[in-house]
């Protein structure tokens, strides 16, 4: 698009792999070399070296630095990934994590500072959710809808229950129907009502004595808030099931309503969205489990107790726990950021959050709706879903509108998701954005539409002056080069 | 307040736009007695000079503790690169245009990870070694509808409690331990061949938990008797001294990749990889990263066989992982980068080295090895409670006490030593048990 401002210049470069950089003898790095090798004679010293590419420092750091500069992050500009909450990660929270950097866990006297400020994240977690038990330690969002769909039949096992199936409502994630399947229960996907939230009256339908529990995201994919909540966890536990939360969108909610006031028995949360943790691309994240006082025999151990003194320690003879689920005790550098970011905002801070990513979220809706269709009425929270049904007559896409607003420095909303709109665009700008952004964003759209009308295969070749054009995913799944050695077989 | 930018001139610009009289608008969707009208308890705002003061960390002087996470030295390089914000504060590279640096980097990581463990291909990370194993075991059960996962008892504690909580509940799924030889500490050789049947899927670790190398040349040749076979590594730097696992044989070598380039950070984040062999690939869990090309024709990276995963499949997808542990993905790979072949193969002979040199200078004390067999770089010895929080109070982290998870080793101690040791340290614990 010729009228794109220049927010984001990406470099056009083909950066060559490793593998085609390596030459013999090239790395000069010293490693630290305390021992004396010549006393290691019992082990069998392959004659050949482990097959790694050759390159130098300098080359190393130029190659990396170059790949950088082919991503985008939050820190260049808004990234309103719906549902994803891509907010602001504030540098004091690394610079704080960093210094956990030397510390081995199993030494105790410098891991136990640690483990209060776990114990200060948990009760934070605990009184923001209004829950009364914690286990920090699943390592993602999946992970810990996992874990708490284990504990879930746990506690049905102990209740002398085996109840097999979990409603999951049509705007889920696919995580939630995959993980109850992981966890070992089956899945029944239930319709939201009309107006994009599920109906009390609809799920009785779908209730009875085999059903385990309801998997719901709330405010869901939509970003409207479930507004028979209350009711429908009253359903529920007449019929001996749980309710079950994903707080994947708990960034709408913080400071103005709490999943345990509304009869939730069980959630998760993403400290990499509502916690202002960075997603490094991909991960590490964190999905900390929260539960009601029925489910928290059963959390996975060990637990974190605090005894009379305030003597804050790790208990791992939990009789009735899940048993262990992580390696040790979860990304802890990823809990302690959520802590720092927790503790910078402070109660008041943390709910002011919640409204100003509801204001730009409402104000962006507001205007685009004019240009852009918007399949529900119903009043939204954090984010909103338009579609391509305006653009699709005149041959524009999702896809299209989505890559031309790279052009225009943007990372694209969530597309094609939930599944129960078509052509979807789901937008997220978070309360990270200051006024001058969330103007700039609308701009761009409203450009890209009035493109749509006077030139709309232009927008089939976007996006042009990236790192490369679009990508073909196809052609990646038939051919399968997963390694540079599938690019030269031996 | 820090990191909120609209100021309340700003705020009633919005509020006029969008046409409503006030904030407390924005939440009229949510039914009054769903609302929370109290303020949270928690501290704060504090200023980020408060916050340093919150957070102060001393790790102890003398540290010989592994177990899973260790201490190695990291290249300045590798923070240099994985901070810059390009990498720290992107998304999953759904958009592959604007997420080159990640996806190029992950295929590199997958490239490299695939050359140490000498399998066909590597996913681009799993949250860790334990769940790692447990999303392994799943695969196997899956595919081949397996009732039976024979693991060895030297496979470390946690990897194996995961493991059976992922089965916790599961119709029809047994895990079965094969236990150790108490003289060598490697796995009990004609136990495990009676266990490993076509019916099972089999796992073991390498080195074992107890630092101890097992005899995976004796294993392969009967290995194979199991439907599924798998290699567990734990501490990743091994594979920079030992034949690569995958040339025995294995379906699988799935574990733990801390060593490279990441921290020990208290205990996480953590580096699970997996890595398979090509026929498995369409049952492989987890983000994988595919060499593709543009519209242009030119080579660009995305992720690939998306129709595994829980985002298309639901319900059926191999796996729910989502988030991974990309960024320590990328350590890894910049750590490996800046080692190179030589530079690995020189820290993993240190190690070794180094667990030589404080076995024989506590064999001068009398505390002897546990196990006869050789190890990497742990051993296990005896060492009473008493004396290790002696050691500990003055600064000495001595190991792991093994005992609570095997009572064949009640006073079991694991010890460990890497590159980051120094003979300084050696010489310490033994003046301090003197």
């Amino acid at each position: 698009m010729s009228d794109r401002s220049p927010v984001v210049n990406f470099p056009v470069l083909r950066e060559p792999l490793l593998s085609e950089m390596s030459g013999p003898g090239r790395n000069g790095m010293l490693v630290p070399t305390p021992f004396d090798v010549s006393r290691c004679t019992d082990v069998d010293v392959p004659s050949l070296l482990p097959a790694l590419p050759e390159v130098s420092e300098v080359e190393t750091v130029r190659h990396f630095t170059r790949l950088s500069r082919l991503n985008f992050g939050i820190d260049q500009g808004m990234y309103p990934l719906g549902s994803c909450t891509m907010k602001y990660n504030p540098k004091i929270a690394d610079e704080i994590a960093s210094r956990l950097a030397p510390v081995h866990p199993c030494d105790r006297r410098a891991f136990s500072p640690v483990l209060k400020h776990l114990f200060t994240l948990k009760t934070c977690l605990q009184e923001i959710c209004g829950m009364d038990g914690c286990c920090l330690w699943p390592a993602a969002g999946a992970h810990g809808e996992l874990t708490g769909m284990l504990v879930i039949k746990e506690a049905l096992s102990a209740r002398g229950q085996t109840r097999t199936k979990v409603l999951v409502p049509d705007t889920a994630h696919g995580t939630n129907p995959s993980s109850c399947t992981i966890a070992g229960f089956t899945t029944a996907s239930i319709p939201s009502g009309r107006d994009g939230f599920l109906l009390a009256s609809d799920l009785k339908g779908f209730l009875d004595s085999d059903v385990a529990a309801l998997m719901i995201t709330n405010p869901n994919t939509l970003g409207i808030f479930e507004q028979e909540i209350t009711e429908i966890a009253r359903l529920l536990h007449e019929n001996g099931s749980f309710l079950y939360m994903d707080g994947a969108n708990m960034n709408a909610l913080v400071g103005i309503a709490r999943p345990g006031d509304m009869g939730v028995d069980c959630m998760h949360l993403n400290l990499h969205k509502t916690f202002g943790t960075p997603h490094g691309g991909g991960g590490p994240g964190s999905g900390p489990v929260l539960v009601k006082k029925e489910l928290e025999p059963f959390l996975p151990r060990p637990r974190i107790v605090q005894d009379e003194s305030g003597q804050v320690s790790l208990m791992g003879d939990c009789p009735e726990s899940i048993g262990q689920v992580h390696s040790l005790l979860g990304n802890v550098a990823v809990l302690v950021r959520a802590l720092v970011y927790i503790l910078s905002l402070g109660g008041e801070g943390l709910k002011d959050a919640t409204v100003r990513a509801c204001l730009n979220a409402n104000y962006l809706k507001n205007r685009l709706k004019k240009t852009f269709a918007l399949p529900y009425a119903t009043p939204t929270l954090h984010e909103f879903v338009l579609t391509d049904k305006n653009q699709k007559p005149q041959g524009v896409s999702t896809l299209d509108i989505a890559k031309a607003l790279m052009e225009f420095g943007f990372h694209p909303p969530t597309v094609y998701f939930p599944l129960v709109v078509q052509g979807a665009l789901m937008i997220e700008p978070t309360e990270s954005e200051p006024v001058s952004e969330l103007t700039r964003f609308a701009d761009a759209m409203e450009a890209i539409a009035l493109a749509a009308g006077k030139r709309p295969e232009d927008l089939h070749e976007t996006p042009r002056g990236m790192p490369c054009g679009r990508v073909d995913e196809v052609w990646a799944a038939r051919n399968l080069v997963l390694t540079w050695n599938d690019l030269n077989p031996s | 307040m820090p990191f909120l930018p609209t100021s309340d001139e700003d705020r009633r610009r919005l509020l006029e736009a969008i046409g409503i009289p006030g904030e407390e608008e924005l939440f009229a969707s949510i039914p009054a007695h769903a609302r929370y009208r109290g303020t949270l308890k928690v501290e704060g705002p504090l200023d980020e000079h408060s916050l340093r003061s919150l957070f102060p960390m001393a790790a102890s002087r003398v540290v010989f503790a592994g177990g899973g996470i260790y201490r190695h030295y990291i290249p300045s390089v590798v923070d240099a690169i994985t901070s810059r914000q390009e990498f720290l504060t992107a998304y999953t590279p759904y958009q592959p245009e604007i997420s080159q640096g990640t996806l190029q980097a992950m295929f590199e990581f997958q490239s490299m990870m695939a050359s140490l463990t000498g399998m066909d291909a590597s996913n681009a990370s799993m949250y860790d070694g334990a769940t790692s194993l447990a999303e392994a075991a799943l695969m196997a059960t899956r595919a081949k509808d397996l009732h039976r996962i024979v693991i060895t008892r030297g496979t470390h504690p946690a990897y194996r409690g995961v493991l059976k909580t992922y089965f916790r509940n599961s119709q029809g799924v047994e895990v079965v331990e094969a236990p150790f030889d108490r003289e060598t500490g490697q796995v009990d050789l004609p136990v495990l061949e009676k266990l490993v049947a076509e019916d099972a899927a089999f796992f073991i670790q390498q080195p074992n938990f107890f630092g101890v190398m097992e005899p995976l040349d004796a294993v392969s040749r009967f290995a194979r008797k199991a439907s599924f076979w798998g290699v567990v590594v734990s501490e990743a730097m091994s594979l920079g001294l030992l034949k690569p696992p995958g040339t025995y044989g294995c379906d699988v070598v799935a574990g733990e990749a801390q060593s490279l380039g990441n921290q020990a950070n208290a205990g996480g984040p953590l580096l699970g990889f997996f890595c398979t062999r090509k026929e498995h690939l369409r049952r492989m869990p987890g983000r994988i990263v595919g060499l593709s090309r543009d519209n242009a024709g030119e080579r660009a990276f995305c992720l690939t066989l998306a129709t595994r995963e829980q985002h298309i499949r639901r319900e059926k997808a191999t796996s729910n992982i989502c988030s991974n542990q990309s960024l320590c993905a990328l350590k890894a790979a910049v750590y490996l980068s800046s080692l190179g072949p030589r530079g690995l193969r020189e820290v993993a002979l240190q190690c070794a080295s180094g667990a030589h040199a404080l076995t024989d200078a506590l064999k001068d004390l009398g505390i002897a090895p546990v196990f006869s067999a050789p190890v990497f770089n742990e051993f296990v010895v005896r060492m009473d409670e008493r004396t290790r929080q002696r050691l500990e109070d003055t600064g000495i982290v001595p190991g792991i006490p093994i005992g609570e998870h095997y009572p064949e080793v009640p006073d079991g101690l694991l010890m460990t030593v890497t590159e980051m040791n120094t003979n300084e340290d050696i010489r310490c614990l033994i003046e301090a048990l003197s």
